[in-house]
């Protein structure tokens, strides 16, 4: 195995007395896409929400068990650092309507009231968008507001913003459920590339996007861990009988 | 059923439509009515003189109201400052912890303090500040106001958050913006135009009351930017023109009617086409 | 843009963040309540300012019919009677209107340039300050008032509980409008298009499905349109007469709970008058607390319901 950036202990996430996801231990690797896959409602979600501390602003939510960042426990740290540490990008794009595409890319920074000097602002707006392969589209328009983009733009913009701050882990949750296929294939290029960069986690509810993109996959049913395994392996040689179920489209 | 019947059914449908429109357009003529009634009187004594003179004592012609738009001006200020900030941060509270007890008490004082007649503010602004300064003063009828205010602000704060999309938050706060910051500068000015929208609306209300300031401002016939001495408004000289016996203190009435009712109702119709403009789309 | 990690502890230093975030958390909640204190504090100063005048008079202050400063004798009776009389007469006239705004913005054209302009021009007229409308009143309304008067022979006052009513009517449509309107789009299509398939006409449709099914909110809308006529001061203080004898018609002049307290109120200067009006004024806010209170219920719940 190789080194564990994210490390999950016995990790459990409730809704009010709801159970959504159970006692699931899981290691992700540096530097690659890990795939969080399973039907709808299987709590994938709120799963990677647990990363990065997300769940808990959810009113009644609770969460038991540990969930490590390299060596550090997220629940000891403080969630804003955990949250820049560990960036998202949601499933419907959501750039901030009021800020300028230049804004939008350093919201991280303008929000927090960190003061860029104009050249490092400059650099940073034009490394992530060139990171999000957005650079070429919307060089012109950085003075605009970010709502005429496209959506598969906009989600590269938003792509763009986690970016800007240099997180060390890049959340998906669902990506690519708003947008049509052309759309989908650029995000999903974008994240093979991006892997040099940060270490990876999709969430999807879709075979085929974790085949192409991942090279783990954690498969999660009602809650429970069922397999978690190098793609290869786990689309072929499924060991589990759920695994297999949902690969042949049983469920889901 | 019979030809008949059918027939007369049709014909009461008409008769019940028409009946309606009649009856709705009918509704409105007062205000059509009003307006050329107060535009029709009160243009004629408009001139510039009007507008930067203090009142002639009765039987000298001439005079204006400046001191009356001073004093509105002061009043207004002193409602707003306050009530805009107290009423937009309990309308963030009222908005974001919903299950809390707070919110269903503080709600209910709201409602009830919309509801509060405008004479019993006025009541309460005098025992609260008027007997206490041993005096009236163009601060307690400010403050009369600002009560008036807030339930108003605290509402529409309240109303334009709940309508705020959960992802802007959840962008905001995912990128590791505390929710602080997320609240004061991601939600707040999203919900921008429509917290203004309900200032603007009810300073264009407090602009035209004058039952809390009947006895608080009180009035006063001379130029005063003392804030605890008292202060004219347009609205008290209106009242205590219109119910003087002297026609040319009526016709001045009317003057001052117009332009009340012009500055209410600018306000009143630019807030509703310009903030339009400003509201970010989703 | 190397920006290194340990960078990042820098820009977000923790304990000012904490502290501006608990900061935060503490002036929304002491904010909101203030609110709750202002009211308890309004209700209590009322109650604490009205002792004198309660202790005085006890009940018997609701039912006495003279208000006598000089003899320092103080019951509300016949502002009570002037109160209820003008606004359920207020009410009465504006019914059929604001009915008919609400079935035509709610029912009859839902979109279209008519109904934005009807829509609009409502919530001017309740734009208009009360003092203009008392002002118009008093030079347009009186004068008519007493013309009749004089044509069937009464004792032309033109100023009374009749005109204050007429004036008032004017103000509280747009209100009952909106709320009417409100709730006649709440009702569901459906029953609507059950009610079309079986062969109802319009007005059948309106009468018998849409107006049964709206009751509730509707007597919500009545009911705070009663708060605003209660409480509307200027307005029927120019043009009701006040006089602070029963009325013994509707013509006859007379005043109501906000009007006599902004008559007279600076010019009490006997603790025991200053008292009597400071009852009154809790009389006010006590009634359209509980009228306010109840029509809100019933809006909440049916648009939860709905």
């Amino acid at each position: 195995m190789e080194s564990a950036v994210l490390r999950t202990v016995g990790l459990s996430a409730y809704y009010g007395d709801n159970l959504v996801v159970k006692n699931v231990s899981l290691s992700i690797s540096e530097d690659r896409i890990t795939a969080i896959m399973g039907p709808s409602g299987c709590g994938k979600s709120t799963l990677v929400r647990c990363f990065n501390r997300m769940h808990e602003l959810t009113p009644g939510a609770k969460i038991e068990g540990q969930v490590f960042l390299k060596e550090e426990d997220v629940y000891e740290m403080n969630p804003i650092t955990v949250r820049t540490r560990i960036g998202m990008v949601f499933q419907r794009p959501n750039p901030f309507p009021m800020m300028t595409i230049r804004d939008n890319v350093i919201a991280g920074y303008k929000l927090n009231g960190i003061k860029l000097n104009r050249s490092k602002r400059d650099e940073i707006v034009e490394a992530s968008l060139k990171e999000a392969a957005l650079w070429d589209e919307v060089k012109d328009y950085l003075h605009k507001r970010g709502t005429f983009l496209s959506g598969g733009q906009q989600q590269r913009l938003c792509i763009a913003r986690a970016l800007a701050v240099k997180p060390e882990i890049l959340l998906f949750d669902e990506p690519t459920s708003a947008l049509d296929p052309k759309a989908t294939a650029h995000i999903e290029r974008l994240m093979t590339d991006l892997k040099k960069t940060a270490t990876l986690i999709l969430v999807t509810h879709n075979i085929a996007q974790a085949g192409r993109v991942s090279d783990f996959i954690a498969f999660l049913y009602l809650g429970e861990l069922i397999e978690f395994g190098p793609k290869g392996r786990l689309l072929t040689t499924p060991k589990d009988k759920r695994t297999e179920e949902f690969l042949t489209g049983k469920f889901g | 059923m019979s030809l008949f019947r059918v027939r007369l059914r049709i014909a009461k449908d008409i008769g019940f439509k028409a009946m309606v429109i009649v009856l709705s357009f009918l509704s409105v003529a007062p205000l059509l009515f009003i307006l050329f009634y107060v535009i029709g009187n009160g243009l004629s004594s408009l001139n510039w003189n009007f507008l930067i003179e203090i009142p002639k004592p009765v039987g000298e012609i001439g005079g204006g109201i400046v001191n009356s738009i001073v004093g509105s001006f002061l009043l207004v200020i002193i409602a707003s400052l306050p009530s805009i900030p107290l009423g937009i941060a309990a309308g963030i509270y009222l908005s974001e912890h919903k299950e809390s007890k707070l919110t269903y008490w503080g709600g209910l004082a709201v409602e009830v303090l919309q509801g509060t007649p405008s004479i019993v503010i006025g009541i309460i602004a005098y025992l609260w500040v008027v007997v206490p300064m041993g005096g009236f003063s163009a601060l307690s009828g400010g403050i009369g106001l600002g009560i008036m205010m807030l339930p108003m602000i605290i509402k529409t704060t309240e109303e334009t958050l709940n309508l705020m999309p959960d992802f802007l938050k959840e962008a905001a706060l995912a990128l590791g913006v505390p929710y602080y910051r997320t609240m004061l500068r991601v939600i707040l000015p999203a919900a921008a135009s429509g917290i203004m929208t309900g200032v603007l609306i009810s300073v264009a209300r407090i602009a035209g009351e004058t039952a809390p300031l009947l006895f608080t401002a009180f009035g006063n016939a001379f130029m005063n930017w003392n804030v605890i001495k008292p202060v004219n408004s347009l609205p008290l000289l209106i009242y205590n023109y219109a119910t003087s016996p002297y026609p040319e203190w009526h016709r001045f009435a009317w003057g001052a009617s117009c332009v009340l009712v012009g500055f209410v109702l600018t306000l009143n119709l630019s807030v509703r086409i310009i903030i339009k403009r400003w509201k970010v789309r989703f | 843009m190397e920006i290194p990690l340990s960078n990042k502890a820098a820009i977000l230093p923790r304990d000012r963040s904490q502290r501006a975030e608990s900061a935060f958390q503490i002036i929304i909640l002491l904010s909101a309540l203030a609110i709750v204190v202002l009211l308890a504090a309004i209700f209590l100063s009322l109650v604490l300012y009205s002792l004198p005048s309660l202790t005085a008079f006890g009940p018997s202050f609701l039912v006495r019919k003279t208000w006598d400063p000089v003899t320092g004798t103080f019951g509300a009776l016949p502002f009570l009677v002037g109160t209820l009389l003008t606004s359920f007469l207020a009410l009465l006239i504006s019914m059929p209107f604001s009915l008919a705004i609400s079935i035509f913005i709610g029912e009859y054209f839902k979109r279209g340039v008519v109904s934005s302009i009807l829509k609009n021009v409502t919530e001017l007229l309740a734009g208009i300050p009360s003092i203009i409308y008392g002002f118009w009143a008093l030079f347009v309304l009186v004068p008519i008032v007493r013309g009749f008067q004089m044509k069937v022979g009464i004792f032309p006052y033109g100023v009374g509980i009749f005109t204050a009513s007429l004036i008032l009517s004017v103000m509280i449509i747009p209100y009952a409008a909106s709320i009417g309107r409100e709730v006649i789009t709440l009702v569901p299509s459906g029953i609507k298009e059950a009610a079309y398939s079986l062969g109802a006409t319009r007005q059948e449709v309106i009468t018998k499905v849409i107006l049964p099914y709206a009751r509730s909110g509707m007597t919500a809308g009545i009911l705070l349109a009663l708060g605003r006529a209660l409480g509307e001061t200027m307005a029927v203080t120019m043009v009701i007469g006040n006089s602070n004898r029963l009325p013994h018609s509707l013509f006859s002049p007379g005043n109501t709970m906000a009007s006599v307290i902004a008559n007279e109120f600076t010019e009490a200067t006997a603790s025991l008058y200053v008292s009597s009006l400071i009852e009154v004024g809790l009389l006010l806010f006590l009634v359209t607390m509980i009228i306010n209170v109840i029509g809100r219920f019933i809006i909440k719940k049916i648009s939860i319901g709905a």
